[in-house]
């Protein structure tokens, strides 16, 4: 019996320290959320430091982006085909591509590789930096180190996302129409009908606004593991792991969320 | 001059700074010497308010740099050049963006002025022309030297060195000793020197301190260093593992 109480009361005391330590955490991350918007002005003063973060982040991924989504597009287009069959009429094959791409597709899946590659990048490099004492380093000269290294890296990757969606989004349609004409039979003509049919502005917009948050996630948790390292190459592998899988997983909740906001709220009809 | 009154630490479950008090008199070098983990570059690193302490003051000419907010802690910090026990040297960039990163932070002097800013520092650290490598193709010696050059970049008032010559051969030892003696005299830095090495201690202090379980247990010359009786300061002089230290 009483070692029954003692049992339930070692995990009540385990589950109190892991909400509390969870909650510590998401003030943390809050708190370097702020501070990246204190330091952004001074920080984008140093351009350079911007634009070498938007080549790592945004011009490294191309390639990774251009295959996965030529491949997305095309498993739409098969996948497209199979549904419907004989309940939908092929020639809505190019519309259906099209809004799944710009609104979910698109935005979500290029945020899942990129966040995985640069979220991943950031995360051991300051974490590099963390343990070899560069990060003290900055601020012993004075040099505050969210302006210095978190404000280029969350800019880059803001700006990048959106960008990097709307070549996703492009190659996946074409990957669609490769695979539409090539295999399902469908001509050129109503392909590209089927997408001028069902195109809406707000459809891309929403995918737009979606990529731009998913940057900031991507940037913030890679400099926010990145910087809370310790204990050498091993923490910084913790570190790299960490940055992924919550970006991912925010990712997908954030997409859900701002889902419901974007199309109940803002663009609803 | 830097003036340390009581100054504690707890780290995790250990007391590793436990009521430290130290004086650095203006233009001097004072040598704080003290075996591997007894929290001398925690120390160094309270200097610079890159931890706060639990308790106790560091006045550095006058101005209390505990619990001071960025804006003045960084006005202090611009008169003080670190040598970081491992150099801490920026892997990204080149070893002349290293030396010059203050110089573009913080002054406003053209491109041409801080490349010949840098190559002045870098001669006066025996390393002339290196200023397009990169930190990973660098040697231990000569890595602790860039940092150096980098610590002097901006003139400072005051100069940290985290053991400067651990894990460096006895001749670099001898060169980077020499370099503070003589940056000691170019520039009338005031210095503290952390070190374990005996040789060194000897070599650049006016004065040596030691530290153990988390207190300055002694201070005096050099000289008086020498000749104590001071059972703790012998031990650690003669590397010996018995004493009141216990290994
Ligand atoms: N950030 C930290 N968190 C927890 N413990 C630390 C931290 N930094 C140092 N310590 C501990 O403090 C003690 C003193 O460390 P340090 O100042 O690096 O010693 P040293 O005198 O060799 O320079 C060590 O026991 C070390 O493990
Ligand atoms: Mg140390």
């Amino acid at each position: 019996m009483a070692d029954d109480d003692s049992l339930t009361l070692r995990t009540y005391e385990a589950a109190r320290t892991r909400v509390l330590d969870s909650i510590a955490e998401v003030g943390r991350i809050t708190l370097l959320v702020i501070d990246t918007f204190r330091h952004s002005l001074r920080g984008l003063r140093a351009f350079r430091l911007v634009v070498d973060q938007m080549h790592m982040i945004g011009v490294q991924s191309l390639m990774l982006v251009f295959i996965v989504s030529l491949f997305t597009g095309a498993v739409s287009a098969v996948q497209a085909a199979y549904q419907f069959s004989t309940v939908v009429p092929l020639k809505y094959i190019g519309s259906v591509i099209l809004r799944s791409v710009i609104i979910e597709l698109g935005p979500v899946l290029t945020a899942l590789i990129v966040g995985g590659r640069v979220g991943a990048a950031i995360a051991a490099e300051l974490g590099t930096m963390r343990v070899t004492e560069q990060v003290d380093a900055l601020e012993s000269m004075a040099i505050n180190p969210v302006r210095y290294l978190v404000v280029p890296r969350v800019v880059g990757a803001i700006v990048m996302l959106p960008l990097l969606t709307i070549l996703a989004n492009t190659i996946a349609v074409f990957g669609g129409y490769v695979v539409a004409v090539t295999s399902v039979g469908v001509s050129t003509h109503t392909y590209v009908t089927g997408l001028k049919q069902f195109f809406f502005m707000k459809d891309l917009w929403s995918g737009l606004i979606k990529a731009v948050f998913f940057g900031g996630i991507i940037g913030w948790m890679g400099c926010y593991y990145g910087f809370r390292t310790e204990g050498g190459a091993e923490g910084v592998g913790v570190a790299t792991t960490r940055a992924v899988v919550s970006s991912c997983v925010l990712v997908l909740v954030s997409d859900y969320v701002l889902a419901n906001v974007l199309f109940r709220f803002i663009f609803a009809e | 001059m830097i003036r340390i009154r009581g100054l504690k630490k707890k780290l995790g479950a250990k007391q590793v700074l436990n009521g430290v008090d130290l004086d650095v008199p203006q233009g001097r070098t004072v040598v704080v010497m003290g075996r591997s983990g007894t929290g001398k570059s925690v120390l160094l690193k309270h200097i610079m308010g890159l931890m706060q302490p639990d308790e106790g003051s560091i006045e550095v000419d006058d101005t209390d740099v505990v619990g001071l907010k960025e804006g003045p802690l960084n006005e202090v910090r611009k008169r003080f050049g670190f040598l970081f026990q491992g150099a801490a040297l920026f892997d990204s960039m080149t070893v002349g963006e290293n030396i010059g990163i203050t110089l573009r932070e913080h002054t406003r002097m053209t491109e041409s002025q801080i490349r010949e800013r840098v190559a002045e520092r870098l001669e006066w650290v025996g390393m002339t022309g290196i200023e397009d490598m990169k930190p990973a193709s660098l040697s231990g010696g000569m890595r602790k030297r860039v940092g150096l050059a980098r610590a002097i970049a901006m003139d400072p008032a005051y100069m940290l060195y985290d053991e400067p010559t651990t894990g460096l051969d006895p001749i670099m030892s001898d060169v980077i000793n020499r370099l503070i003696r003589s940056l000691q005299q170019r520039i009338g830095v005031t210095s503290i020197v952390v070190t374990h090495d005996m040789n060194s201690a000897y070599h650049v202090g006016d004065e040596l301190a030691m530290l153990h379980d988390g207190r300055v247990v002694f201070t005096g010359t050099p000289d008086e260093a020498r000749s104590t009786s001071d059972a703790f300061v012998r031990q650690f002089i003669e590397g010996s593992s018995e004493g009141p230290i216990r290994v």
